[in-house]
């Protein structure tokens, strides 16, 4: 992996001389008192969530009955949310995962953020199933549980391996969260003031004392499963798709939907976490942590993603001509100029031509261009799920059925509720739980490298090293370390003074 | 966890010594100053840093972890589960249709691999913790009073009093020599 080319890309860590520099930002956040303007987003957030809540209490209480639907469009917003979520979701994955097994170095500081943004999202997505059944009180028949009945659920049934798929991923999701984030929690335990504080971070740092001998068995364990949840998230929105494309509705029968799902999901994921990573590196004061190179480098995957959804889109079509199946060209032509045609021109635009200016530097690294970017793309890829899901079934093969569907207030309560518990649970994220991935972080800085400095001593057991090391240690062996560890010394021999062993 | 109880040196006779910890400001300290143990003969040794420093298993001459191998058996166990639970679920209650074989297992890779996946990941991640002997909410090594730094900027070195090569003065002149800061002895 050719990295970090010196002088041509910008450093991965800024304005931050030393280790204890990156600790003090990171664990700052944490450890300062709650800002007002903190709890003005979380009332706002909660009082969100409580919308979600009691248009689901209502759902419970009345039935699938409140929300629009008809015999036609038997899915519509609800699976659409569903399918936003997971895939907002599986960009976290992606970054956290498949950015480690190639080496990207710049994962490390958004894929703390970026994992949180998974596990709330997957949250976020499993309202909507479970709640669609409409019985919620039955939801447990989805897993094989031995009963009276001998009854099973249908493995044959693409939404069974759905229910898998997300139980699973939601798991793995978690686990690789917090095996990330236990040296993090150690850190906060050994900076702790209070006790409360010592205890609580203490009982889930599970006593990490940063030995070498448990470093190797951990990083073994997060490569072995950053290698797990790789095919992982790639099956979970593969069998995501598969709800659609096993069926046999025109405009959702075909092959080219798990791949074309995925691209998605990466896409709308990562313009979710630009969406959230602009807010939140300006809100706590991450800049040297989470910098332009970093934005732009999610820029260049949002560009890329969004010109694959882009050839997927045409794609359908020519394969909707190609195929000669009547009902698949009706349904596609039904898409883009019949009474959906709104929706459809507006994920047209949002997620295939608004990506395009990313081709422009001045826009790839300019913040507000970005953020706008990235919220006309997460608008694109709802309708982009909504286009799919709802102008496939509304006009079906039999034209006596055929409708129009219109949300009520409770389908569009319920999906702007689901944003309330998302943001609820990622700014507890963000003031309870170290935001950067601190020893990972540190981990890339120059200063890392055992070889930075003196490359004299010739141990030629390290002469394997890979090169990206040797090139760092090359182009930016830092010279700060020289005046800080001077500090240190007399600091700690102020130390050996004080209990008179120095 | 707790705060450092730390006592003058005379009066914890009673006490057995766990080892001699010390600390170096760099990465590049800590490796060279493993090597030299290494090649010194010491055995039972371990370095704490707030990040794990690449190469540093090869100084200090560890094996490889088992780990993948637990793994590797909790994946088939998923994997073998699935194919189990899919199976019994079709023998127990056929679902007939048009013919088709009840245990038609192509419409079962999904389950099988995402059981795969499920028990692999916890075997993973509850193997990881087992084999690093977490979560261990006392350890010697943590009553060094500078010890809180180890999770920050400093990268530790402690040396076990029951290595065989351990004498109390001349394994503390060694690590001084070597550069490291701060060398104490810690008790059990």
């Amino acid at each position: 992996m050719n990295e970090d080319t010196p002088g041509k890309r910008a450093p991965l860590v800024l304005g931050h001389r030393d280790f204890h520099a990156v600790t003090e930002t990171v664990a700052g956040i944490v450890e300062k008192k709650t800002t007002p303007s903190w709890v003005v987003l979380f009332s706002l957030a909660v009082s969100v969530l409580l919308v979600l809540l009691g248009s689901l209490g209502k759902l419970v209480a009345e039935g699938i009955g409140v929300w629009g639907l008809n015999n036609t469009v038997f899915w519509a917003w609800d699976i659409t949310g569903f399918v936003f979520w997971i895939g907002i979701g599986h960009a976290g994955t992606l970054i956290s995962a498949i950015l480690f097994l190639f080496r990207q170095k710049w994962r490390t500081s958004i894929n703390r953020a970026a994992e949180a943004m998974t596990i709330f999202a997957v949250m976020a997505a499993a309202i909507y199933p479970v709640f669609h059944v409409g019985r919620v009180w039955f939801a447990y028949w989805l897993f094989p549980i031995p009963n009276q009945m001998s009854m099973w659920p249908n493995f044959k049934s693409p939404l069974l391996w759905d229910v898998f798929a997300i139980s699973t991923y939601a798991t793995v999701s978690i686990l690789f969260w917090y095996v990330g984030l236990v040296p993090d929690l150690a850190t906060l335990r050994d900076r702790a003031k209070t006790k409360t504080r010592q205890i609580v971070l203490g009982i889930f740092a599970l006593g990490w004392r940063g030995s070498h001998r448990n470093w190797l068995t951990y990083e073994r364990a997060y490569l072995i499963l950053a290698g797990l949840s790789t095919p992982l998230v790639l099956s979970v929105h593969t069998i995501v798709s598969f709800d659609f494309a096993v069926s046999i509705m025109p405009g959702w029968h075909t092959t080219i939907f798990p791949p074309y799902f995925v691209a998605g999901a990466i896409f709308s994921g990562f313009a979710m976490v630009v969406t959230l990573m602009v807010m939140a590196r300006k809100a706590f004061g991450l800049e040297g942590l989470i910098t332009i190179r970093h934005l732009e480098n999610m820029n260049k995957i949002i560009l890329v993603t969004g010109t694959m959804v882009g050839y997927a889109y045409a794609m359908e079509y020519f394969i909707a001509w190609y195929g000669g199946n009547e009902y698949e060209s009706f349904a596609f032509r039904n898409r883009a100029f019949g009474p959906y045609k709104w929706a459809y021109w507006t994920m047209w635009s949002c997620n295939v031509f608004s990506p395009q200016l990313f081709w422009f530097k001045r826009i790839r690294t300019s913040i507000p261009a970005m953020f706008v970017i990235s919220i006309f793309v997460n608008i694109g890829m709802w309708f982009e799920r909504f286009v799919i899901i709802v102008t496939s079934l509304h006009r079906d093969y039999i034209p006596s059925s055929w409708t129009y569907f219109r949300p009520s207030m409770f389908d569009i309560s319920t999906f702007l509720g689901s944003f309330g518990l998302f943001f609820t649970f990622f700014l507890l994220f963000l003031r309870f739980l170290p935001a950067v991935a601190i020893s990972e972080v540190k981990g890339v800085m120059p200063q890392a490298d055992p070889h930075a400095g003196h490359g004299d001593h010739g141990h030629d057991d390290h002469a394997e090293e890979t090169s990206e090391e040797a090139s760092e240690s090359a182009s930016d062996s830092d010279d700060s370390e020289g005046d800080d560890s001077s500090d240190e010394e007399t600091a700690s021999a102020d130390k050996d003074e004080e209990k008179g062993n120095g | 966890m707790g705060k450092p109880h730390q006592k003058d040196e005379h009066e914890d006779e009673d006490q057995k010594a766990y080892g001699l910890m010390g600390y170096f400001l760099t990465p590049g300290d800590l490796m060279h100053a493993c090597e030299k143990l290494k090649a010194a003969g010491y055995k039972h040794y371990d370095a704490h840093t707030p990040f794990p420093v690449h190469g540093l298993e090869r100084a200090m001459g560890l094996a490889p972890t088992k780990l993948p191998w637990v793994v590797l058996v909790c994946g088939a166990t998923g994997l073998l589960s699935a194919i189990a639970l899919t199976y019994f679920v079709s023998v127990d209650y056929p679902l007939t249709i048009s013919g088709k074989p009840s245990f038609s297992y192509q419409a079962y890779i999904p389950i099988m691999f995402e059981l795969t996946v499920l028990f692999s990941a916890f075997g993973t991640f509850f193997g990881m913790w087992a084999m690093n002997k977490l979560p261990a909410y006392y350890h010697p090594t943590m009553t060094h009073p500078s010890f809180p730094r180890a999770t920050d900027d400093a990268f530790f070195i402690s040396i076990e009093a029951r290595d065989p090569k351990y004498n109390t003065s001349r394994t503390k002149k060694l690590l001084e020599e070597l550069g490291a800061r701060e060398v104490l002895e810690v008790m059990e």
